[in-house]
């Protein structure tokens, strides 16, 4: 217990004092780091987006435009803190920070490093004490993520409302509808990876994963995944399903009164989530720090230790997913409001309850000894009776609904 | 420390719970709600029931009072209400009365059971503080198994209550369009 403490950053038991300073030390870097990450982030996005619209992007601010970010930080910072008139201020003023703590919160829970080969089990020994390389590896884990995930909704949702103007409400009420929606697919597709993993610790998580064919995204079978991508998407209100920001229909969405260091946390926080939300992505589904290995030949980096090389792994890994998001938004369209709504509540919610389903009868099956494709079959079957009776609904629904003369 | 914690945590849900029946602003005393249902997450935290706290932060912080906002913020009502006149003459008196008498039976089950709440270690199991999966073990083996039937009547009538809904909102509505026509 003693030895496992800067685990547990809770402190249960008698404080130490090199396992508090291990944690102090531990929520700096990951302040900072999760800081850089964001600063890089907002670079990263304005480049790579440049280059796939023939652009040149941010180039006079340091070497490529890399301090970019830091200057527009610095200006920001210099404006003038406008509170309109009808707004609630001590409302005006708390928003910001319920968008920007939760964006944070969640990078305490991602493994950041460590080595997971072998029985090692990702601990690293740091000045005499065994602990992880992330900042906090409670037991429940991944359901931490998604409770902060819905706790993020409330800064948008409060700073809309507390402009008290009609804008931002109309964007604040969108996003907010859209957070709760996607929430579900969001958390039934997480559900799949505990279901095979049999875990919710983040570590564990990534324990589990330590060959190619391991990793989560086949096990599942790859639809949660891809579920995910598309939850994690409109959790973030990005591009296609920034509709929050839908500058043609609501100016500037939910933030439109905000200037300022106000504007500034809820734009960092927007980039913080979306760099979190791809390491949440590769820690479930793509091994984390875990380095790419098929049966028993490793991908070794080399000159560099095994737990930094975890930190390389992750950051190459995340990369990837940051330029798909980027992508994204080079790419596709906005979605329209109504088509938003059907794709989380017909589509994704009983896809990712159905394939939830199959796994648990896979499982099932497997521990009494039932024929593998027999159950398979079945399983499939009565998804595909259920899923003929969800269309049956809607056809009447909306046949009952254009009778009414109601568009939508 | 566990000292330290339960005083932050009941100071936190005490001003929550106080903000939510003296502030005027509807949202205001949402947002007091929120932080009531913080502190008990945190108490629960406090007393190794993880999973507990998750659950409460996401089905109470982040689905249940999000709606109570929603509904405000689409209702219009988030102006600060006027209090002079009384709707309903008998709700102030009868709410001392059933207030005194939640806290008197409240009070009258923590005295009856004192034995049993002050003998030390009692009521947690040593397991759940060993290891951590354990205590959602537990909780899942419990509610699948011993109590699988409660669990399945209340997900009924949740389901229930959500048809219902949708059956009254459609009827409404549908009346209200034969009388303007």
């Amino acid at each position: 217990m003693m030895q496992n403490l800067a685990i547990d950053p809770l402190l249960t038991g008698e404080v130490l004092w090199t396992p508090l300073l291990i944690v102090l030390l531990k929520v700096v870097v990951v302040f900072v780091v999760g800081l850089l990450a964001t600063m890089l982030m907002v670079w990263f996005e304005r480049k790579v987006i440049a280059g796939m619209q023939n652009r040149i992007g941010p180039n006079k601010a340091g070497p490529f435009g890399i301090l970019q970010t830091l200057a527009d930080g610095i200006k920001l910072f210099f404006k003038e803190d406008l509170i309109p008139e009808r707004s609630d201020r001590f409302v005006f003023k708390l928003a910001p920070y319920l968008a920007f703590v939760p964006a944070f919160l969640t990078f305490a829970i991602i493994p950041l490093g460590g080595d997971f080969r072998g029985d090692k089990d990702g601990l690293v020994t740091w000045f005499g004490h065994q602990t992880r390389v992330q900042l906090a590896d409670p037991p429940i884990g991944i359901l931490f993520a998604l409770a902060i995930s819905s706790i993020a909704i409330y800064g948008i949702m409060l700073a809309g409302w507390s402009s008290g103007s009609k804008y931002p409400l109309l964007g604040s009420v969108r996003a907010s509808a859209q957070m709760v929606s996607y929430e579900a697919a969001l958390g039934l597709s997480v559900a799949a990876v505990v279901l095979v993993t049999g875990t919710l610790s983040t570590s564990g998580i990534v324990a589990k994963q330590s060959t190619l064919g391991n990793w989560n995204v086949i096990v599942t079978g790859i639809v949660p995944f891809f579920i995910f991508m598309v939850a994690a998407t409109a959790e973030l209100n990005r591009p296609p399903f920034d509709l929050v920001e839908a500058e043609q229909e609501l100016v500037g969405g939910f933030n439109t009164e905000y200037a300022s260091f106000r504007f500034a946390l809820f734009y960092l926080a927007e980039f913080m989530n979306t760099v979190t939300m791809s390491a949440l992505i590769v820690t479930l589904f793509f091994g984390g720090p875990q380095p790419i290995s098929v049966g028993s030949t490793t991908i070794d980096i080399p000159l560099v230790g095994n737990a930094l090389e975890g930190t390389i792994w992750l950051l190459l890994k995340v990369l990837v997913f940051l330029y798909i998001y980027v992508w994204f938004r080079a790419t596709l369209p906005r979605f329209r409001y109504d088509q938003l709504m059907n794709l989380g509540w017909k589509v994704l919610i009983p896809a990712s309850l159905g394939w939830f389903i199959l796994l648990a009868a896979q499982r099932v099956g497997q521990s009494a000894g039932w024929d593998r494709y027999v159950v398979t079959i079945s399983t499939a079957l009565v998804l595909l009776v259920s899923y003929s009776l969800l269309v049956l609904a809607q056809r009447t629904s909306t046949n009952e609904r254009k009778r009414d003369g109601v568009m939508f | 420390m566990e000292l330290f914690v339960f005083v932050c945590a009941a100071a936190m849900v005490l001003v929550g719970a106080i903000g939510v029946i003296t502030r005027n602003n509807p949202v205001h005393a949402a947002l007091s709600l929120v932080l009531t249902l913080f502190g008990v997450a945190v108490l629960f935290v406090a007393n190794n029931a993880h999973f507990l706290a998750a659950v409460q932060v996401i089905v109470y912080g982040g689905a249940i009072v999000v709606l109570f906002l929603f509904v405000i913020m689409l209702l219009g009502v988030d102006q600060a209400e006027d209090l002079s006149t009384e709707p309903l003459t008998v709700q102030r008196p009868l709410a001392l009365v059933v207030g005194v008498g939640v806290a008197g039976v409240i009070i009258a089950a923590v005295v009856k059971s004192q034995d049993a709440l002050f003998a030390r270690g009692a009521g947690i199991n040593s397991a759940t503080v060993q290891d951590a999966d354990a205590n959602i073990r537990q909780l899942s083996r419990s509610i699948f198994s011993d109590y699988v039937f409660a669990f399945e009547v209340t997900s009924v009538l949740l389901l229930i209550a959500v048809v219902g809904t949708v059956v009254m909102s459609r009827r409404q509505h549908g009346h209200q369009v034969e009388e303007s026509a």
